[in-house]
């Protein structure tokens, strides 16, 4: 792989890591390991921890589905890979 | 209108529509047989997966799960969705850049292997027929439901009619049918959402209503539901886990592993024109499917405060007294709906006390407080037992919605079953019909025998998994999610290291497979026998049941993915690099720039 392939694999690596830390924080984290903690806190009628594990993380993912198809394009363009 | 003619009609109308988009569009080549010329745009193509991801686990079972288990059922929800963004990222668009049917052909060309193709040829199979016998039994109980028959005759016309156009349609035929049945079964699940969130909390967004307060009360609807069934002795509704930390988090992980590794979803972004397309598509599909999964703690949360509401009137919006002699409805004015439910067998009332009237409560509370006053109240143990799986079904009559409501419901349910065995049932035939006979036996095969092959082989499943479906290894959803941990143990490990770890060679990939498989069938039949068949159970050898550190074998799929990935690694540091060819076809794998259209061709 040239120089330029190298980086433009880092830079996708990258993306994918930063998003599944969030990935992993708010339903692995705020849905389940962090979840009885959370429940003290209050998001109109829904305790927290239950929130996330019941709504709020699949919020979450939609947006960084999204997310994720931008910031691929803009790396795809940038190292001049992208399609027609 | 009668209720039963209702359903008839509303059913009969959505059959039609689905039938005659098949024929519609009958598919001519091989090509346009799998992948529709890879053409279907990904809003659509969003939608055509959401139908056929979104199975009777799903829409008839999940959300009666959710409102047994509580805050529990919510590994359902984290799973089946989180899973759509490793199936974004990390496999959709490397797949479509990758540019072949199916996924063991791309394992077989990445492993520069048939036999590691028929490995995941093998592996496929399994996953497909377990979840197939799911929906067969979610067919069949829909069906004798809603046209007053046997369940062993409803999976037999759920069989026919699967046949028909998963045979005649094709992927194409399957693609727009699909989308129809998307939008039948999306309005099947909210229309009666929004009806019961206004009746309870006024607000017409079930998601918002689920954190509202209750009618004409300053308390929120979770808060009166926590009080209500701790009273009667059941768990805290949103704080009761489903067996453990642990088990919650190793249950949701093989779910969303098992779902990037599910042959009939991957399956999906090879129709789409481009790799851009593939990212946008699987977005997309979870847009339409957090439509339904978002909706589904509203209808669990508010179909057991409906429930209680029933058969312990005043007790929910009153603050009645749920010990006091007259608080139980008398058995004698329950309502129609549960008398019609009576009939399935699936809703079952016993007067225990004689005192005439139903008691429902938890008579296994260990809670000495709680088991004093059920005692006090005269109660002789909880006479009410329904099935998890009637309750979406249920939900519109136990809320006393209209008819045509009722009726749109079993439309919805019969079109989430039906899809998806529709959609697994492809992606069977594909693997049969090309990786298994064109690409191993018989090489010269010509397209129409391949075709006919692909059409046979998805007869054999029906019959096989419809045979399995009249004695299923447990509830729908259970069956279900054992299919989800046989892919994520077996074909998920394997197809991320094609695409992230150049060095990965055969040998590897084939042990990790093999031994994923392995382990998790092993375990998974250690409780629910021998390929399913009872009475083969060998739970005792492996030390009781759950005895991997409490780990339920729905949930045993991440252990087996670890497994497979740790045997992975170790055999391919013992065994040569691959060729060089294939290190360079993973880096052309990686950019999106060249992706030709679809070939079946090698």
């Amino acid at each position: 792989m040239d120089d330029s392939g190298k980086a433009y694999w880092s830079a996708t690596l990258g993306l994918l890591g930063k998003i599944l830390v969030v990935w992993f924080l708010v339903s692995f984290g705020a849905g389940i390991l962090f979840a009885p903690a959370l429940n003290s806190f209050h998001l109109g009628g829904y305790p927290l921890g239950f929130w996330f594990a019941q709504q709020g993380s699949m919020y979450v993912f939609i947006a960084l589905i999204f997310y994720y198809r931008k910031k691929m394009g803009e790396i795809d363009r940038q190292f001049d890979v992208h399609e027609e | 209108m009668e209720l039963q003619t209702t359903i008839y009609l509303v059913v009969g109308a959505t059959f039609a529509l689905y039938i005659g988009i098949a024929l519609w569009a009958r598919a001519g080549s091989t090509s346009e047989f799998y992948a529709a010329g890879g053409q279907v745009p990904p809003v659509m193509n969003g939608m055509a997966t959401a139908a056929d991801w979104m199975s009777a686990a799903s829409f008839i079972s999940m959300a009666g799960l959710i409102s047994n288990m509580g805050y529990g059922g919510g590994l359902f929800l984290m799973g089946w969705t989180g899973g759509y963004v490793l199936l974004a990222m990390l496999l959709a668009p490397y797949l479509r850049k990758f540019g072949k049917f199916t996924v063991p052909q791309f394992i077989g060309d990445r492993f520069y292997s048939k036999s590691a193709s028929t490995v995941a040829v093998a592996c496929l199979l399994t996953a497909s027929i377990t979840y197939i016998i799911g929906q067969m039994t979610g067919v069949g109980v829909a069906f004798s439901r809603f046209l007053g028959v046997s369940s062993e005759t409803g999976i037999y016309v759920g069989m026919g009619i699967v046949f028909l156009y998963a045979v005649f349609g094709g992927m194409k035929g399957i693609t727009y049918t699909q989308v129809a049945q998307y939008i039948v079964l999306i309005a099947a699940y909210i229309i009666p959402a929004v009806f019961i969130s206004i009746q309870l909390t006024g607000n017409p967004i079930p998601q918002l209503g689920l954190g509202s307060s209750l009618s004409g009360h300053d308390v929120s609807l979770l808060a009166t539901l926590d009080k209500v069934v701790t009273d009667l002795g059941f768990p805290n509704y949103t704080t009761s886990d489903a067996g453990g930390m642990l088990n919650m988090f190793v249950y949701t992980m093989s779910l969303m592993i098992g779902t990037a590794g599910l042959p009939h979803v991957i399956m999906r972004f090879f129709t789409v024109p481009t790799v851009a397309a593939a990212r946008s598509s699987a977005g997309w599909a979870l847009v339409f499917i957090a439509l339904l999964y978002t909706t589904a703690p509203a209808v669990a949360a508010m179909a057991r405060t409906n429930l209680i509401r029933t058969i312990t009137p005043g007790v929910v919006m009153e603050n009645k007294d749920p010990y006091a002699a007259d608080s139980q409805i008398l058995a004698a004015d329950r309502p129609d709906w549960m008398k019609r439910w009576e009939k399935t067998g699936l809703l079952k009332w016993e007067d225990k006390n004689g005192d005439g009237r139903i008691q429902y409560y938890n008579d296994k509370s260990k809670n000495e407080a709680f088991k004093a006053k059920a005692e006090g109240a005269g109660w002789k143990g909880n006479e009410l037992t329904v099935n998890a799986d009637i309750i979406v079904l249920a939900n519109p009559e136990i809320a006393l919605l209209p008819n045509w409501v009722i009726a749109l419901v079993a439309a919805g349910g019969l079109a989430a079953a039906l899809s998806t065995a529709a959609g697994l049932l492809m992606a069977i035939s594909a693997a049969v019909s090309h990786d298994l006979i064109k690409n191993v036996f018989v090489p010269d095969i010509s397209e129409k025998n391949e075709l006919l092959a692909g059409k046979i082989s998805m007869a054999v499943a029906i019959v096989i998994s419809g045979y399995l479906g009249l004695n299923p290894p447990g509830f729908a959803a259970g069956t279900v999610a054992l299919a989800f941990g046989i892919a994520a143990s077996s074909l998920f490990p394997a197809i991320m290291m094609g695409i992230f770890s150049k060095k990965m060679n055969k040998e590897g990939a084939m042990c990790g497979m093999l031994a994923g498989l392995f382990v998790t069938l092993f375990y998974v039949f250690a409780h629910k026998g021998i390929f399913f068949i009872k009475g083969t159970e060998y739970v005792d050898l492996i030390g009781g049941p759950n005895s991997f550190f409490g780990i339920t074998p729905e949930a045993f799929g991440a252990i087996g993915a670890l497994f497979n990935f740790i045997v992975a690694f170790v055999v391919d540091k013992m065994t040569p690099e691959p060729p060089a060819h294939i290190q360079a076809m993973v880096e052309a794998v990686r950019i999106p720039r060249g992706s030709g259209a679809v070939t079946g061709a090698h």
